[in-house]
This record gives C-alpha cells, structure tokens and sequence, in this order.
C-alpha cells in the first residue's frame, strides 16, 4: 500500500498553516549547543539505540544559521552567557530552545557565582526536560511535547497591537 | 615562504607578523564549536594554513566546583565530583572517596575493593569508545560514532543497574558502598565481555588500516616522551610518546598490584600511537575486568568504621536511636577528624588526583582537583605548531580532554 492508495486523486485539503506547521515539526534541525555532562546525553539521543531520527530532528547542524532548535544541553556559566545569547541571534525565524537538564533550567545543583541560574533569563525557553541529565528518553519526549506545541502556532503575521502587553501593572 | 630569507636580511629571525613577507592571520575557534568537545575556544595564530601558536582560552564551563564541595557534606560532594570528567564519573568518586578515606584511615572491604576495580575499569573502556567515537567524528569516519555509542550504551545500563542513574550514578561511598550490585550485575558484565572484543574488532577494522585515517594521525602532533613529562602529561597522552608511567603500576590503589595487565606503549608519540595505546587499554581493562569478576566473592560492601553509613531501613522504622541515627546522619552527615590527604587514581584521562583537607567538621575544608586534562591542553601547542590547521583538530581529539574537567 503507497501513498498513492491513500491518496488516489493526489489531491489533498488543509489548511496552509497546518501544512506549514506539520512541514516545521517533522524537520527540526537543531544547533549543537552542546555545553556539559548533558551533551554527552544529546549525543547518546542521536546514536544507536535512541535514534533521533525517528522523529526528523536528527540534522544537526554545526552553524546556527541553519538551525531553528537550540538545545541548551548543560550549565551554562556567566562567561559563556552572552555567547549562548549570541548564537541564539543568529538562528532564524522560527526558533525554538529547549533547556535540558537541571542546570540549564534552574542552576541545578550548583548554586554558585558561576553558573546562570536557569538559560531563561537569557532566551526564550519553549520546553524544559528535567534531569541530572536527563535520559534520552526524557529529551526526546521533550521534543515531542515541543512538536505539540509547533502544531498549535498560528501562521498569521504577528502585528503589533496582538502583542501582549508586558511587564507588571500595565492594563 | 620566505623564512630564510628574511632571517638573513634582518640578522636576527623576525618574528611572524612583523616582516612583509609574514602575515599572519589570527582565528577564533570556538567556544561553540563542533570540533572542540564542549566548550574550548582557541586563538589560533595562521600562516597561511600553518599553525604558527595556538592559545587556549578557558573557564567557559567554569562551575566553581571546588568551592560549592566546600558547602556540601563529605557524601553530597561526590554527586559534585560526577558532574567534573562525565565520561567517566565514576572514576572521579573514586579519586574523592578514596582521599576521604585516607583522612580516616579506613580500608574497604575486599568485595568492595574489587567491585571497584571491575566498575572503574568499565568506566575506562565507556570513556575510550566516546573518545574513539568523538575523535573519529572529527576527522569525518560517522559510522565508528555510531558503533561506539552502540556498545557504551550497554555500559550505561550497568551505571543505571547498580546506581539508576545512566550518567551521573555516584555509586561509589566513603567507606565502600551503600549497597550491593544487583543479581543481575554479573551476567550482563559477562555478557559484556563475551561481546566487547568482536565490537573492538569491528572499530579496528573501519580504522586502524584505514587509509584516511592513517594519513589523517599517522605523523600528526608528535610530542617526544621528554616534552609530554615536562609538559606534566600522564595517561594515554604521555604512554603514547612511549613514557611508561601507569598510576596502577606505579602507585598501585585498590589491589590493582594484584591484578595481571599489561601497559600499552607507543612509539613515535603522534595521534596514531595514542589510538592505538587507547584500543589496547580497552582490551588490558577487558581482562582486568574478568579477573575482577572471578575474583569475587559474597561479603560486606560497607567498611566497618563507625558512623560512616545511614542504618538499615527496617531497623528505622522500628527502633528510636536507629532514627535519630537516621535523621543526624542524613541532615549533618558524617564526620572527619582534621587532616589532609591526597589521593590519585590512573583516569582514562590520565593522573586524576584529589586533594581534601578536613577540619574535623562535616563538610571538606577544601578539595583541590589535578585534572589530567586541564594539564593535557597545555600539550595541544606543542603538538599542533608547525602543522596544518586540519591537523590541530586531530590533536584536539588524541588528548581526549572534557571540558567539564578542564574549567571545573
């Protein structure tokens, strides 16, 4: 059975977005930000047994610039803040961050001088895996929780009075 | 290049940069960078393609370890020490707990003893296939990647059997262990063993003949055994320049003297000799491994020093003084008398040493780290100057450093 028997007109209806959307969550490519012990775990999620490529999120790529992933995989000390930051400016629309690990989501066990406490008071984070680190079970189940949430965006072009509006206090 | 002729104009050599006929081009590699295992970044100094000095830039993973031990008690700080060579954690433990020991006194029962050496030399053999599978990635062969994480995974299931932790178990206690591996343990090292050298063959067969990866190491960062001993180099890095030093030959810990192994040398000291030190330190820890294994015999895990370990469970549940035992010895932990002691135990990495001081309190006073590749980076100069700038990336890879030890 092919595609052709599922489809015999070769015609199919949906919506743009839904396409657009199925089209973004099946190829997420995500940048090596690979910083500690939770590398070593991403690594382990692409390898034999977890097999990333299972769920199109296998390709990574070694230049932001053609990513639109960033897994945050390790603590991130306040030396190598701003260049997280950094690579994250220079990945393209749309993008997204997962934090993995404890130390990435909150300062994990080492609540110290060094260490950022949580990468979300840098960028943006879309998904947080917890674990010390977290098994590659937990990181993929974290990339289809944010498979979910790429599902669920709208395509339309974001205007400035849908903004939200921010911070504390403003009606 | 020109090098002799500016040399003879100007008398004296000028240095690269000053003179017409040099221009030097200055490089950022990294701290995000594929090749680089973590975080490392390097200035790196070009002439034309040559490596003319090569500087590394650290502290991007910098955790103030040391310091955060400081404000842990004797057992919460070895889930710190995990967290410093993750490749092999399991060996930092042992470097900890062994110098805690050494302030005690104590000695560990002979079960745990060898229990150790069959879990340290594990460790070993999961820290070589990331480093084979990562240095082979560098130089551009995938596939050995993926065989190595295929048979490291099997390693992991050991950790997540005896501790239920895959990477970060901190299995190993002051004093021995908390508790005893399972029944299930020695089967699956067993079965590990029966399969281990049929993948060994199989990564030796997609490398050590291969021709690209002969040209890629054979003759690349060659460090002679004079400079890798004044460079403080120990482990694989230092025995591939043909230097035998070994920590469990020289100072042997844990019983290790006991134990019938060869050491691995190389000859010429470049990126190929270190490859080959490092499959045949996987196959000397196979047979250690064994030995340890048909060595084994029922008995306690738990040193009989007092106060070292929480009381058993169900005599918590019934007895009053077993749960205020309970309560102190979980809040306020242990203590131990003042003194200090340095303990070293032969890493993957290399000479991996712990020194603890302790003022008879609860917590370390301070704990100080020799990590062998905080020191091994120091070598990547030596080896890449001179050289293409293809080349440093394969030295990078022989010095098999981890950037979680490097910055602490």
């Amino acid at each position: 059975m092919g595609l052709e028997e599922l489809v015999p007109d070769g015609i199919l209806t949906t919506s743009v977005e839904k396409m657009v959307n199925w089209a973004r969550r099946s190829s997420i490519w995500p940048a090596t930000f690979g910083l500690a012990c939770c590398a070593i775990e991403m690594m382990a999620t692409t390898a034999s047994r977890y097999d990333l490529a299972r769920f199109g999120a296998e390709v990574f790529r070694a230049s932001p610039r053609q990513s639109d992933l960033m897994i945050v995989a390790g603590r991130v000390s306040k030396k190598m803040a701003p260049i997280l930051r950094r690579v994250y400016d220079q990945m393209p629309e749309p993008k997204w961050v997962i934090s993995m690990g404890a130390c990435a989501s909150c300062g994990g066990e080492f609540n110290d001088y060094a260490i950022v406490q949580g990468v979300d008071t840098i960028v943006p984070v879309d998904v947080y895996v917890p674990g010390c680190p977290p098994r590659p079970e937990a990181l993929i189940y974290g990339i289809m929780k944010l498979q979910e949430k790429i599902d669920r965006q709208r395509l339309k072009p974001v205007l400035p009075a849908d903004e939200p509006a921010e911070g504390p206090g403003v009606a | 290049m020109s090098a002799t002729e500016s040399a003879t104009a100007t008398e004296t050599p000028a240095a690269p940069g000053t003179t017409p006929e040099f221009n030097t081009i200055t490089i950022n590699m990294g701290p995000q960078h594929p090749s680089t295992h973590g975080v490392l970044r390097l200035i790196i100094e070009l002439d034309g393609e040559i490596v003319v000095s090569v500087r590394p830039v650290m502290g991007y993973l910098h955790t103030g370890m040391e310091k955060i031990m400081e404000s842990k008690t004797f057992t919460k700080a070895i889930t710190v020490t995990d967290r410093m060579d993750y490749m092999s954690p399991l060996g930092n433990n042992m470097a900890y707990v062994g110098a805690v020991e050494r302030i005690l006194g104590i000695d560990v029962p002979e079960r745990a003893r060898t229990l150790r050496i069959v879990l340290l030399e594990l460790m070993r053999i999961s820290s070589h296939l990331v480093w084979l599978g990562t240095h082979a990635l560098d130089l551009g062969a995938m596939s050995v990647f993926l065989y190595c994480f295929r048979e490291r995974e099997k390693l992991l299931d050991v950790n997540d059997m005896v501790a239920g932790s895959r990477m970060t178990p901190s299995y190993f206690r002051v004093g021995g262990f908390y508790q005893d591996v399972p029944d299930t343990f020695v089967p699956h090292v067993r079965k590990f063993l029966d399969e281990f050298p049929k993948a060994l063959a199989e990564y030796q067969n997609l490398l050590t003949k291969n021709r690209i990866w002969m040209q890629r190491t054979i003759g690349v960062g060659i460090m002679t055994g004079d400079q890798a001993l004044a460079l403080g180099c120990t482990g694989a890095t230092l025995r591939g320049s043909g230097v035998n030093y070994d920590v469990r030959k020289a100072k042997p810990y844990l019983g290790y003297e006991t134990y019938d192994f060869e050491i691995p040398l190389g000859k010429s000291g470049d990126v190929y000799d270190r490859y080959l030190v490092r499959i045949e330190e996987m196959k000397q820890s196979l047979r250690i491994v064994r030995q340890g294994l048909d060595r084994l015999k029922p008995g306690s895990v738990r040193s009989d020093y007092p106060y070292l370990f929480p009381a058993k469970r169900e005599d918590v549940k019934r007895g009053m003084e077993e749960l205020i035992y309970h309560f102190k010895i979980m809040s306020e932990g242990f203590r131990v008398p003042p003194g200090d002691a340095y303990y070293s135990i032969e890493a993957p990495k290399g000479e991996l040493g712990f020194y603890v001081v302790a003022d008879g309190g609860p917590k370390p006073y301070r704990v100080h780290v020799r990590p062998p590749s905080f020191i091994h980076l120091m070598s990547l100069e030596p080896m890449a100057v001179g050289r293409l700038m293809s080349d440093l990336v394969a030295c990078i890879g022989s010095i098999d450093i981890v950037l979680g030890e490097v910055d602490r």
